[in-house]
């Protein structure tokens, strides 16, 4: 067994009792990076000499007794919407080529504080809009565990890497199933935090109002550590909420006996890889013999979700991505003449398709004469859909759903349908609308050998109780232990 | 029909540059001439990530001048993106307020030909400035200097009460000394940190429908705005009466030409496409806020003078005069504690005090003596111990150096004879060694009393009270 098949608690432990350095550590995983990432492309930029640098910090302040934390010396991955100070960040955008960010990420910081090591940045969706990585100015990342598919999106990299074991963690952000959906298709487990939980300062945006950054790890409790980091109020956040954060790992291994499972008719209701439902049910199936009891609940609004998500994100992109103008940094186009073509050339020339495409829509549902009938009404909708959400969780511990509809798609296959594309976050979406926590595990595998997830979504804040249910299906299911044959 | 028979319609949109320390979200300064680009940050540069926290300051100076101008201030408000592209503009968007602004529905009062007016204030909403092209210092290339971007700024607009060009100035006037005396904004015209905007149109008097109205922008000092409202009606009605049609549209006053011209048309007008800012929850005021802010609030300009008026007996003007600056008023009233006569103390303020604080290009907070002592010096003039003309000398004096006035009067000699019985003494003494005037005097020729008077005062060294010296004389003498 090598290194880097360490999950991230191991390690943890090893590099505490100096079994391991973390210089030793890092170098595991840039060699492994250096031997697969050819083929999966998880990384954009690997900033080598940063994280060994960072790694012989580290084991000087261990060797000095004076370790940070449970993530002292932990090699770990950030996706490229992650601001980081000095380290070259573009979003997987032309447009942002060359940018190097004068400041960190809070969440950035805060891994830093926290003593951990970072590789470097992983490949995304352009701006995080897109379901597979393909949007990519450089490229798509692979699915290590079936290199001709998508690794899912937005945060396809940081799934990627994670799973290829070329990281013990990763960051990602998640707006409409950025985190769950790839980790879902990339065999690893994913959290989407509730809106507010961690710091969105220093984040790329692409709609505030839905954005949220989350970890991505191997196992539940590896996820868990990481959240334990990053689950902070800040100052600089004005939607950051100050609420207490638990201990995310006290109550991991608690079970599941006792407790109240929802599975949402809607979310059953046909469009389904039955592989996937077969799984999904097979997991209810398994919770009940772990003593949870099966609630069948409605969320009746769910069928608007898409329609609403689809007015709301690009709405705020079109806003958000305004700055993108080619007067202060990133791309400027060349030979231009005058304001106008410098920022239409500029544009042009930066943008990829999908962003285009979503920036058109939303200055469309924002225009004069229609904000009523799509933005204001997709609003409308946004709050019946928490309400459904509010009354459904009201009566059990968590819900239980598939995570992506289908498992891993060969890349190219939907890349020229963006309506088909768009249904990849069919079941994630609802919950970035209604700002609660969701979470996607480790399911099973087709019999193609493709992972599916599992999607848990809890109320606001109970992510430690999300975190719980998933690991005792892990416990009694250890499909993350299959490693991608790369 | 003759111009006189258009009626005008004006509005007026007030942006207010708030004077806190710090930019409305993020902590850059706010300080005017600093070198380009000089006070920025990665927040107000609109960088990839950066997100605004709101500076509580703005709002606390937003229900000021709200309750100041009578508005009802709302408990929830919310902040809106208003999306347009501009160099000068680093996120492509303003941070503002839109369809639920801080303040409604207000008033402001103002002085007319007819008396006093109110002009109804429509709202009142807090938003980011943008920041400075400059497109002239560099051949071939704009260049843009954001220390402003992100300053805090009040919109103030009225309800189109406002007729005329004159009454248009008074509304600004009035408005800008609230916010000075409220000392929420500078009242600098011509540095733009208090800038003016117009609606114009024209109707037929007697007419219940609005004419289309043109918005007027730079308007930078009272004359102007004056000058190009009047411009702009005049051509409004010129374009109406050759049987055209006014297009709504934005046009710019050129102060050299003197003529307002078009800037852009409604063809080209923005969709500004408003919606709710998502990164800033609805700001909620808290009962505690207001009630604080109530309290605080400082008499206004217009009730001042009017107690100016009733309670220390001063004359009009000389009360506008007095309030018209809140620390002239200020000290006005410390001043007044000390003196028996504000009238005497008033005109001492009005003609000596600005004037050496002009001369000296001083200010008022700046000066070297104390209230009392000011006090001080007019009682003496009140009780005949000082001349007025020696106070004058002792008052500069005081200016100059901090003095107190009893020492410069001691020092110089200054001090009067006012003792009745001193003054009878030497007039009797004066009198017993010229008895030919004396005589004169007695057989009318009433003109020699002034060199009664002189000897009087030669005897005294100058320090006899004139007016009791001549007094005693003529009792003396039998009158």
């Amino acid at each position: 067994m090598s290194l880097t098949d360490l999950t991230l608690q191991e390690l943890s432990t090893k590099l505490a009792a100096r079994e391991v350095s973390a210089v030793e550590a890092t170098r595991a995983c840039l060699d492994r990076i250096r031997a697969v990432d050819g083929q999966v492309h998880a990384f954009l930029r690997v900033d080598e000499q940063g994280a060994l640098a960072a790694a012989a910090a580290s084991d000087s302040r261990r060797g000095a007794g004076g370790a940070l934390s449970q993530l002292e010396g932990v090699p770990l991955a950030l996706k490229d919407n992650l601001l980081t100070e000095g380290l070259e960040t573009t979003c997987a955008s032309r447009i942002l080529g060359g940018f190097i960010p004068p400041y960190d990420a809070t969440v950035v910081r805060l891994l830093k504080d926290a003593g951990a090591v970072l590789l470097g940045k992983t490949n995304q969706d352009e701006f995080a809009m897109g379901s597979s990585n393909e949007t990519s100015a450089f490229g798509p990342c692979h699915n290590p565990y079936a290199l001709d598919r998508a690794p899912g999106g937005s945060s396809g990299g940081s799934a990627a890497a994670v799973a290829a074991r070329e990281a013990f963690g990763a960051l990602g952000t998640d707006t409409g199933g950025s985190i769950r959906q790839p980790a879902a298709l990339c065999n690893v487990v994913g959290l989407k935090p509730t809106y507010g939980r961690v710091s969105r300062f220093g984040v790329i945006a692409f709609a505030s109002s839905l954005d949220q950054v989350g970890p991505l790890g191997r196992t539940v409790a590896d996820v868990a550590a990481l959240l334990q980091f990053i689950a902070r109020h800040d100052a600089q956040d004005a939607t950051s909420v100050p609420a207490t954060v638990p201990d995310y790992s006290a109550e991991l291994e608690a079970g599941v006996a006792g407790m109240r499972l929802g599975l949402p008719r809607e979310y059953f209701a046909g469009g389904m890889d039955p592989e996937v439902e077969q799984a999904v049910r097979d997991a209810a199936r398994a919770y009940e013999q772990m003593g949870a009891t099966l609630v069948e609940v409605s969320l009746p609004h769910t069928r608007y979700a898409l329609a609403a998500y689809y007015l709301i994100a690009p709405a705020e992109a079109s806003s958000n991505l305004a700055r993108y103008d080619g007067v202060r940094y990133g791309l400027r186009a060349k030979g231009v003449r005058g304001l106008e073509e410098l920022y239409s050339r500029t544009r042009e020339e930066g943008f990829g398709p999908e962003v285009k495409r979503r920036i058109m829509l939303g200055t469309y549902a924002l225009s004069a004469g229609y904000y009523d009938a799509y933005y204001l009404k997709a609003q409308k909708v946004r709050t019946l859909i928490r309400r459904d959400f509010e009354q459904a969780l009201a009566g059990v511990d968590a819900l239980l759903t598939p995570t992506s509809p289908v498992p891993a798609f060969r890349l190219g296959e939907k890349v020229d349908d963006p309506l088909a594309m768009y249904l990849m976050d069919v079941f994630t979406l609802p919950c970035n609308l209604a700002g609660l926590p969701g979470l996607s595990l480790p399911g099973g595998f087709t019999r193609a050998g493709l992972p599916v997830g599992l999607q848990l979504l809890g109320r606001p804040f109970d992510e430690a109780r999300l975190l719980r249910v998933a690991r005792a299906f892990e416990r009694e299911h250890p499909f993350h232990a299959r490693a991608p044959q790369l | 029909m003759p111009i006189e028979d258009f009626q005008p319609v004006i509005g007026l949109e007030v942006h207010a540059q708030l004077l806190t320390g710090s930019k409305l979200f993020c902590s850059c300064a706010t300080t005017f001439g600093a070198p380009p680009n000089h006070h920025v940050c990665p927040v107000c540069l609109g960088m990839p990530g950066v997100l605004p926290v709101l500076n509580a300051r703005v709002v606390e100076f937003a229900v000021r001048t709200g309750l100041a101008l009578r508005c009802e201030v709302r408990r929830t408000s919310v902040w809106a993106r208003k999306n347009y592209f501009y160099p000068d503009m680093p996120k492509g968007y303003q941070i503002t307020q839109y369809d639920q602004p801080i303040c409604e529905h207000g008033v402001l009062t103002i002085d007319t030909p007819g008396g006093e007016r109110d002009v109804r204030i429509r709202r009142i909403h807090m938003e980011e400035d943008a920041g400075k092209s400059v497109h002239d210092a560099h051949a071939g290339a704009s260049l843009v200097d954001l220390n402003r971007a992100g300053v805090p700024l009040l919109e103030i607009v009225s309800e189109p009460d406002i007729r005329s060009s004159e009454e248009a100035a008074e509304y600004l006037k009035a408005l800008r000394d609230v916010v000075v005396y409220l000392g929420v904004n500078d009242g600098n015209l011509e540095e733009g940190s208090f800038r003016c905007d117009a609606n114009v149109s024209v109707m037929p008097r007697g007419s219940a429908t609005l004419g289309t109205r043109v918005e007027l922008k730079n308007l930078n000092s009272f004359r102007f705005v004056r000058l190009a409202i009047d411009y702009e009606i005049a051509r409004q009605v010129e374009v109406l009466e050759s049987g055209g049609k006014v297009q709504q549209e934005t046009r710019l006053w050129d102060a050299q030409r003197s003529e307002t011209r078009a800037m852009r048309g409604k063809e080209e007008a923005h969709d500004y496409r408003y919606f709710p800012e998502p990164d800033l929850p609805p700001l909620h005021l808290e009962d505690a806020l207001l009630d604080r802010v109530a309290t605080s609030l400082p008499e206004l300009p217009r009730p001042r003078f009017r107690r100016f008026v009733s309670q220390y007996g001063l004359p009009e003007d000389t009360a506008h005069v007095l309030t018209g600056e809140r620390a002239l008023a200020d000290y006005f009233e410390a001043v007044a504690l000390h003196v028996k006569d504000p009238k005497r103390l008033a005109n001492w303020l009005q003609g000596e005090l600005l004037r050496l604080l002009k001369e000296e290009n001083a200010l008022l907070s700046a000066l070297r003596f104390t209230p009392a002592q000011l006090g001080e010096l007019l009682g003496m003039v009140e009780a005949g111990t000082l001349s007025a003309s020696a106070a004058k000398d002792v008052f500069a004096e005081m200016f100059r150096t901090g003095r107190a006035p009893r020492d410069v009067v001691a020092e110089k000699g200054l001090a009067q004879e006012s003792d009745v019985g001193a003054v009878e003494a030497v007039v009797d003494q004066v009198l017993a060694a010229c008895p030919k005037e004396v005589a004169q005097y007695q057989a009318g020729k009433k003109q020699v009393l002034g060199f009664l008077v002189g000897q009087v005062m030669r005897a005294m060294k100058g320090k006899g009270n004139p007016a009791l010296v001549n007094q005693v004389l003529k009792s003396r003498l039998g009158e």
